[in-house]
């Protein structure tokens, strides 16, 4: 293909109508239907949390939300932001985009299979839609035996098999992954020259292989269980009720880090192209990654602190739990080494960036307060809990997800968006959120239960301040909305090389062509900024005449 | 090993045909070759890898099953001690053959698919997939008569599931002479227990409950009414379920059917599922599909029954050979 005709057509060209996105096997145009979809979840699931904020302006019972709404309202802000938005969005959607491009190969290993996982993802979510017209759910999106094998709610058979399908998706684009890394890395490219998130994304597909299908049967089990009676986990038949919670944790807590560790990838990433350094340590931050991934399986018992585990138990689990801090801690200080003496660009990216590290370290070093047994009694099921959780999901998963679409944005649609704009929503979110969840943290110290209805009255500031908070943030992220969607239509062309990054996919055109690269890529390390150079006339990077290895691709 | 040609190797008259547009050769000289890999070998590794990865999540799902039984059986060591003599070790015993023995003939039917044999490889499949639908009988039978004897999960172990009033209000049509027949000797089909069972409500569960620790003798005497509905029942119920009459049965044997049920029963979906690969697989091979330098899916079918035939092996000694 000559590079004439590449510059015209790329993959959003390359095929019209809307049977050639549906049928289609691009990991690109998945992984933008992925983010399409997942934005859609979050937009959903985010309406729930500020039903569920705004009813906790007041103490008592109010006329328009029951009890019984208010309990489905905050399971389903739950269920959906971590099965339907979280776990996908990074992997799923930005993964699928720009882990082929970074690897330099042509597609993911299984293209059927892709596109297949996100077909799941939309059954999972019908399911979803299916639980509501059934009657809906109030199990909490963890689904405690007995309390769900008993509920009267009908919803919660649709809901288990819509995440027992979600399992299957999240398996697939991990197999995917795990294959394409292994077996798709042309000429050149070593495990060492593969950019960070390549290795989170490593990492993250190693634990979705490994945990989800625990997941998958232990729904089925609880489905069992809720259909026939059999007692497995009834204590009046012989059966363990705390064995379903480990079984579950045995999968959700892998899968915090399923949510974190890509998160972790796209932040060493932007840290290092936006303050335009090498990045410090890189082989600290990889093996740090698979180090998350391996602690990830032994920690899952500091769910149940206080369900009734042995005291030997709690404290192994416990100190297993400390030692996440470790690989955790050397990624912030690689990543606060990388930015010493960095040129910094202050543009939104980076100020996603830069908001994940503060953000992150909040909720990582609280997490310290639950992993300790004597603390964790106090603050079990408080507040507490909430806040150290939206640190994490939301104030460091969801936000680097974002970083990374604003990092990406210019590369998946060809368009660049307004910068003012972008500081102000990132500046919304950030002040937002802080506001909102700081507060619960106190909140919970004051012992302050979650998933309550009624409250004492004396906690009513906290919660004025904490909703108001999340007001703020909703602007932010209605904010950001418009002027993406503004960029799709008025915003300018974007240059290939916008931000002067040196990762493959920014050799490549704005948007990429159908097949990724009209040239073989010169593969180098990923980086290494020094022979970029600013180009007023395109208002992107390009590099000075390389004089790095020059390997071809398939050597023919 | 080194006897196996592997895709590599050099693909004797095979007409160049398609995927001109990508301009590499070998994707001219391989027809099956996909557009992102750039050689057969690529291609091939990266189809195994994949199978391997999704092994590992096969056994990971069974894992937590195998998991469940461990803690299950270190709960009620004496429940699992007992139920075993309920399975049939000759009948568990024939199926582990039919399974080791299908094994041999998909691993025989990889090594004629490897060597382009058309008419053995399309044999060995049909005499895997003859082994799959044998074990498959075998264990119909093991099932319907678990069934008979009402050998089976939860609450309804200890309480035939076509209780009259129940059925009288969910089938009305049905002849009276049909319901007292079936309430005095139960002749359930499968399908039939199941479909009952569904309809059983949770609060009738609980009432059954009570009534589960009876038979046992180990249960502390309730209060007089229930006690009375608890004796109705087991008179009503007596002749059916003989296991019941049994005073050395332990308290929570139903727990061993739980298991025992949810296992195995995985295990036969993955077995129905091998017979659809298996029979696609024959298709493809009867349509001359696989030769020396593509016999990616027998290779990866093969693997995929294997597991299923190496987790049987696990089961049939944790429930059968129990002593």
């Amino acid at each position: 293909m000559p590079p004439a005709a590449a510059a015209e057509d790329n993959y959003l060209t390359h095929g019209r109508g809307i049977l050639s996105w549906a049928l289609t096997l691009d990991h690109k145009r998945i992984g933008v239907m992925y983010m399409v979809a997942v934005l859609i979840s979050f937009l959903v699931g985010g309406v729930f949390a500020l039903l569920v904020r705004t009813k906790l302006l007041f103490p008592g019972e109010v006329s328009w939300m029951t009890k019984d709404q208010y309990n489905q309202a905050f399971t389903l802000h739950g269920a959906i932001m971590v099965f339907l938005v979280i776990i996908p969005s990074i992997p799923a959607a930005l993964g699928n985009f720009v882990l082929p491009i970074m690897l330099g190969a042509k597609d993911v290993a299984f293209p059927r299979l892709n596109l297949a996982s996100f077909y799941l993802w939309l059954v999972g979510a019908g399911c979803a839609v299916w639980a509501l017209l059934a009657g809906g759910f109030d199990t909490g999106w963890t689904f405690y035996t007995p309390y769900s094998s008993t509920t009267a709610y009908q919803g919660v058979i649709p809901v288990l098999t819509g995440v027992f399908i979600l399992g299957f998706s999240s398996i697939f684009t991990g197999m995917n992954f795990v294959v394409t890394i292994h077996k798709l890395r042309p000429p050149g490219m070593g495990w060492f020259r593969m950019p960070l998130f390549l290795w989170a994304l490593y990492a993250t597909a190693l634990i979705q292989v490994l945990a989800t299908p625990v997941l998958a049967i232990t729904l089925g089990l609880l489905a069992i269980e809720r259909v026939f009676h059999v007692g497995i986990f009834d204590p009046a038949m012989g059966g363990d009720p705390v064995l379903f919670q480990h079984f579950f944790w045995f999968y959700s807590h892998p899968a915090v880090y399923i949510m974190i560790l890509p998160a972790m990838g796209i932040i060493s990433d932007i840290i290092a192209v936006h303050s335009h350094r090498h990045i410090f340590g890189y082989r600290f931050i990889a093996f740090s990654s698979v180090a998350i991934a391996i602690f990830s399986f032994l920690v899952w018992g500091h769910h149940m602190f206080t369900s009734g585990q042995s005291g030997l138990m709690n404290v192994v689990f416990s100190a297993i739990t400390f030692s996440v801090a470790i690989p955790s801690a050397i990624k912030v200080w690689n990543w606060l080494a990388t930015l010493y003496r960095g040129s910094i660009s202050l543009n939104t990216t980076m100020l996603y960036g830069l908001a994940f590290i503060f953000l992150f370290t909040i909720g990582g070093l609280t997490g310290l307060h639950l992993g300790t047994l004597n603390t964790d009694i106090h603050l079990h099921d408080t507040y507490f809990v909430v806040a150290h959780f939206h640190y994490v999901m939301m104030g460091s998963a969801l936000i680097a997800m974002i970083g990374g679409l604003h990092h990406w944005w210019p590369k998946m649609t060809g368009r660049m968006f307004n910068e003012t704009w972008g500081r102000i929503g990132c500046l919304l979110v950030f002040v937002g959120f802080n506001v909102t969840f700081l507060t619960q943290f106190m909140l919970g110290s004051h012992g302050m239960p979650r998933r309550y209805y009624l409250y004492q009255p004396e906690f009513q500031i906290y919660h004025h301040i904490s909703t108001g908070g999340s007001y703020i943030m909703a602007l932010g992220f209605v904010i950001t909305g418009i002027y993406l969607l503004h960029s799709l239509f008025w915003g300018k062309k974007a240059p290939a090389n916008p931000w002067g990054g040196k990762s493959l996919e920014w050799q490549c055109s704005s948007p990429p062509p159908h097949d990724n690269f009209a040239t073989t890529p010169t593969v180098g390390d990923p980086y290494d900024f020094s022979d970029l150079k600013w180009d007023p006339a395109t208002g992107g990077y390009a590099t000075a005449p390389a004089d790095g290895a020059k390997t071809s691709r398939g050597g023919h | 090993m080194s006897a196996i040609p592997t895709p590599t190797h050099d693909a004797h008259g095979h007409d160049a045909h398609g995927h001109g547009e990508h301009g590499h050769g070998d994707h001219g000289k391989y027809p099956f070759l996909r557009h992102h890999f750039d050689t057969p070998a690529q291609q091939f590794d990266s189809a195994k890898l994949g199978m391997w990865v999704f092994l590992a999540t096969e056994i990971l799902f069974f894992g937590a099953l195998f998991a469940m039984y461990a803690i299950l059986r270190f709960k009620h060591p004496e429940v699992f001690e007992y139920a075993s003599h309920y399975l049939d070790t000759i009948m568990g015993g024939i199926n582990t053959c039919v399974l080791i023995l299908s094994s041999l003939t998909m691993a025989m039917a990889v090594y004629f698919a490897q060597r382009s044999k058309k008419g053995p490889l399309v044999f060995c499949l049909f005499l895997t997939l003859l082994g799959a639908v044998g074990f498959l009988v075998i264990k119909y039978f093991e099932y319907t008569h678990k069934f008979h004897e009402n050998l089976v999960w939860g609450a309804s172990f200890y309480k035939p599931v076509d209780e009259e009033e129940r059925v009288i209000v969910t089938t009305p049509h049905q002849a009276p002479a049909t319901l007292a027949e079936q309430s005095t000797a139960p002749d359930l089909s499968p399908g039939a227990a199941s479909a009952a069972l569904v309809k059983l409500p949770a609060a009738d569960a609980s009432v059954v409950k009570k009534a589960a620790l009876g038979p046992g003798g180990l249960a502390p005497a309730s209060g007089s009414p229930e006690q009375e509905a608890e004796v109705k029942a087991e008179e009503a119920t007596e002749k059916a379920l003989p296991h019941l009459l049994d005073p050395k049965m332990p308290v929570n044997t139903h727990q061993f059917f739980a298991i025992y049920y949810c296992m195995t029963g995985l295990h036969g979906i993955h077995v129905v599922i091998g017979m659809g690969m298996i029979l696609w697989l024959m298709w493809g091979a009867m349509r001359g599909r696989y030769d020396g330098n593509y016999y990616t899916p027998v290779d990866l079918g093969g693997l995929y029954w294997h597991i299923v035939d190496l987790i049987w092996i696990f089961l049939f000694p944790l429930f059968y050979l129990i002593h």
